[in-house]
């Protein structure tokens, strides 16, 4: 068994020492959405600094190419659903920034009218099931829509995020042993970055690397740089396939890493200045994307900043809906409890 | 002196089972080890094992003997020694969920006599078991509704581990009738989910003692979704299986959660007595589109009611059943102690002290009109539940009537619920911390005095 997943491994790994070429106009997709990930959170922080967003906040700042990596292997159809470090998830599923801005702020106009809050959105319409605030919740869940899927026939996968950390929770083990035995076409992305909360992984995994841990289950692993944004999106193409194909569930470990603290209130006091200094300098995913377009020699450094401007006037245009958007109506206390 | 061969108890709640078939002949030779017949109980069959070697001498009760008492003399074997003793008949294979009790030197639970009150319906009924009743519910559901599926540990081959699945793989196949591994999180996860992406899946948990497990994807999934969502994303599921006491389970297995459940928000929470209200009511919860808590009691499977067979008979949630009308004193209750509840207003009635016995049927959201009605009527109320006292069923139902009814209240409210302790193995601390007829009596005598 160990072997055979040592083997896996090694073929996968393979497959993605080298990304493949990627035309420039992908890159300038992951470029743009990355970048709005980026800055719609750093403003979002701002805000929660000013007290217009409360409650607890979790910034995806320094994980961008991983949502969006994965977004451009999905189908708008696939269904997303994550955690409680959403933000990120939402915007790179196409939810309109305002209204997301508008749940951060607790407004009537948000995706879930002011009742979610920054850990609770979802759009059904565009497929993200949450959003989900209970660490590791989500995984069942998100293999109860990949049942649901192959129940109705549909060619669909349900690509489930969670953390290194949700990864030690029994149901995460729990799910990958039904998932595999009914072949259900769920892609687990566990976001590996590096801490869970205060508690760095070397402190709280035992064993082998998370992209190993299906394979007692009989699921194929692949361990990929989730700081590269190219790497991501082969790697996401190679588990839609898979799942396209009726092979039931793959396990996707993206190695990643947060810029800043678990949640708002978070001191840091776990790692140092520099540790996240060196990532930032050497491993940026934005940074990587953009010295690539620049070395195509088709895109100048004006055309970046354009598209700069751009996203700063959606980011503020968002912030600005969201404090506007009035409060829900008192009345919005009793509804959505049951459905008539 | 030959060796008696006994009707084994083969469950907790089991009393009397039929003998299937005598596999061996009066005069044949048997060895240990050998099986002798064929016991059908209401959740399985299972086989009887010779556990002594001698010759079958006499076969006391014929195959196809229906209602034979645990510790029936079933047959006798002679030995060659001819050292008589009784004899415990290993039963043996294809045990029921519950692990088999070896012959108990009494019965435990005497079978409780036949409620005393039953509904009537207007149109033609037959009779059926609670058991019988939930299945065809599901049954009917599903070929109503393609997206309805069963999920749960031994759903589908096993037929159920109390046999409520029985038949429904065979009809609707292994993709609707899911068996799962032991995993009760994830696989209620995993129906939550599906739950959320359109499917209607029943849930039956072995018991709702393991449902603590899966309790997070209860509560902060099925239950709050909806509201956390901006009303998005509905949960259509069902969770189904026995609750409470059964017999001599002890502490883990003998819990009523009606309480914990009806706690929250976003759940409904159903709790039927009779045969007729559990189809109806199942029908309806898996007709809902919101998360519905189906507590069922493992003794009340066994018990047969009159079901109407006409049309869709569907009983909605949220309406309680007054079962037997009454002026001096409203009992009200739900599930097994129901039957208790009537036992106890019949002889009571024989003293001129008339009581309506309400059976709430369910837990969330309660009937609060029905109940203030009747307590506008008879000015006295006690509560029965099986669960404990602090936080229950009857704090609640007090509570209601302090905000209801206060003015109408001729006494104040008196409980009836079990023991504030884990329930106990011993039979008779079992029997003295669950709720008995003489206690409900008890408490009527005290909330009539009190007036």
């Amino acid at each position: 068994m160990a072997t055979a997943a040592k083997a896996k491994s090694a073929a996968s790994r393979g497959n993605q020492a080298r990304a493949p070429a990627a035309t420039v106009a992908d890159l300038l997709g992951c470029y743009r959405d990355m970048l709005l990930i980026r800055r719609f959170e750093e403003r979002a922080g701002q805000m929660y600094g000013m007290g217009l967003i409360g409650g607890f906040c979790h910034l995806y700042i320094g994980q961008e190419a991983v949502v969006v990596g994965m977004q451009h292997a999905l189908a708008p159809d696939d269904v997303m659903i994550t955690s409680y470090r959403d933000h990120g998830h939402t915007l790179a599923r196409g939810m309109d920034p305002k209204r997301v801005m508008a749940e951060l702020t607790g407004r009537r106009d948000g995706y879930s009218r002011g009742k979610g809050g920054s850990m609770h959105m979802f759009s059904r319409a565009k497929n993200f099931y949450g959003g989900h605030g209970i660490v590791g919740a989500q995984v069942p869940i998100g293999a109860g829509i990949a049942l649901s899927m192959k129940y109705q026939g549909s060619k669909n996968v349900s690509a489930v995020y969670f953390g290194e950390g949700a990864a030690n929770q029994g149901q995460v083990f729990e799910t990958f042993n039904m998932a595999s035995l009914w072949k259900l076409p769920v892609i687990f992305v566990v976001e590996n970055n590096m801490y869970a909360m205060g508690t760095a992984v070397t402190r709280a995994k035992a064993g082998s690397d998370f992209y190993l841990r299906g394979a007692p289950f009989g699921i194929p692993g692949e361990q990929v740089d989730g700081m590269d944004v190219l790497a991501v999106k082969a790697a996401g193409v190679r588990a839609v396939a898979h799942c396209r194909s009726g092979a039931g569930p793959i396990l996707l470990e993206m190695r990643t890493y947060r810029y800043r603290g678990h949640s708002m209130s978070d001191p840091g006091k776990y790692r140092t200045r520099d540790e996240i200094t060196k990532v930032r300098s050497e491993k940026d995913a934005i940074e990587n994307v953009r010295a690539l377009l620049l070395a195509s020699g088709q895109v100048n450094e004006d055309a970046l900043k354009e598209i700069d401007r751009e996203i700063k006037a959606i980011v503020a245009d968002a912030a600005e809906f969201a404090q506007n958007s009035p409060e829900p109506d008192p009345a919005e206390l009793f509804t959505d409890v049951m459905v008539a | 002196m030959p060796i008696e061969i006994l009707m084994p108890a083969l469950s907790p709640t089991m009393t009397e089972g039929t003998v299937a078939r005598w596999l061996k002949k009066e005069g044949e030779r048997v060895s240990a080890g050998d099986v002798l017949a064929e016991i059908e109980t209401d959740k399985a069959t299972m086989e009887l094992e010779a556990a002594d070697e001698g010759v079958l001498s006499q076969i006391l009760v014929p195959e196809g003997s229906h209602g034979v008492t645990v510790n029936s003399v079933l047959a006798l074997l002679q030995t060659e020694d001819g050292n008589g003793q009784k004899t415990m008949s290993a039963p043996h294979v294809r045990p029921p969920v519950s692990i088999p009790a070896a012959p108990a030197p009494r019965p435990v639970a005497k079978a409780v006599p036949p409620p005393p009150a039953q509904r009537t319906y207007a149109g033609p009924t037959k009779t059926q078991t609670v058991r019988e009743a939930l299945r065809d519910a599901m049954a009917e559901e599903m070929r109503r509704d393609p997206k309805v599926l069963l999920i749960g540990e031994e759903v589908a081959e096993y037929q159920g581990a109390y046999k409520v699945s029985q038949g429904l793989l065979e009809e609707f196949g292994a993709e609707r009738v899911v068996d799962t591994p032991i995993t009760e999180q994830g696989f209620a996860g995993i129906a939550v989910g599906a739950a959320m992406h359109g499917l209607r899946p029943v849930v039956e948990f072995m018991t709702f003692n393991f449902a603590l497990q899966a309790m997070d994807q209860i509560i902060n999934s099925a239950a709050k979704t909806l509201y956390m969502s901006g009303g998005q994303i509905n949960c259509p599921i069902v969770f189904r299986g026995p609750n409470g006491a059964a017999a001599r389970v002890a502490a883990q297995h003998s819990q009523c959660f009606a309480s914990w459940y009806a706690h929250v928000p976003g759940l409904s929470v159903v709790a039927p007595y009779s045969a007729a209200d559990a189809k109806g009511l199942l029908k309806s919860a898996i007709r809902n589109s919101n998360p519905v808590i189906f507590l069922e009691n493992e003794i009340l499977y066994g018990r047969s009611f009159e079901v109407p067979t006409e049309g869709d008979h569907l009983v909605p949630i949220g309406q309680a059943a007054v079962l037997r009308e009454g002026n001096h004193v409203t009992v009200a209750t739900f599930s097994i102690m129901v039957a208790h509840a009537l036992t106890a207003a019949e002889r009571l009635a024989k003293e001129g002290i008339s009581v309506e016995v309400i059976d709430l049927r369910t837990i969330r959201p309660l009937d609060v009109a029905t109940l203030v009605a009747s307590v506008r009527k008879t000015n006295h109320l006690v509560s029965v539940e099986e669960g404990w006292p602090a936080c229950g069923i009857g704090a609640e139902l007090s509570a209601l009537m302090m905000e209801h009814a206060f003015d109408d209240l001729d006494a104040p409210v008196v409980r009836v619920a079990g023991a504030d302790v884990p329930l106990p193995y011993a039979a008779n601390l079992e029997k003295l911390a669950l709720p008995q007829v003489e206690q409900i009596i008890a408490a009527i005598r005290t909330v009539l005095a009190r007036g």
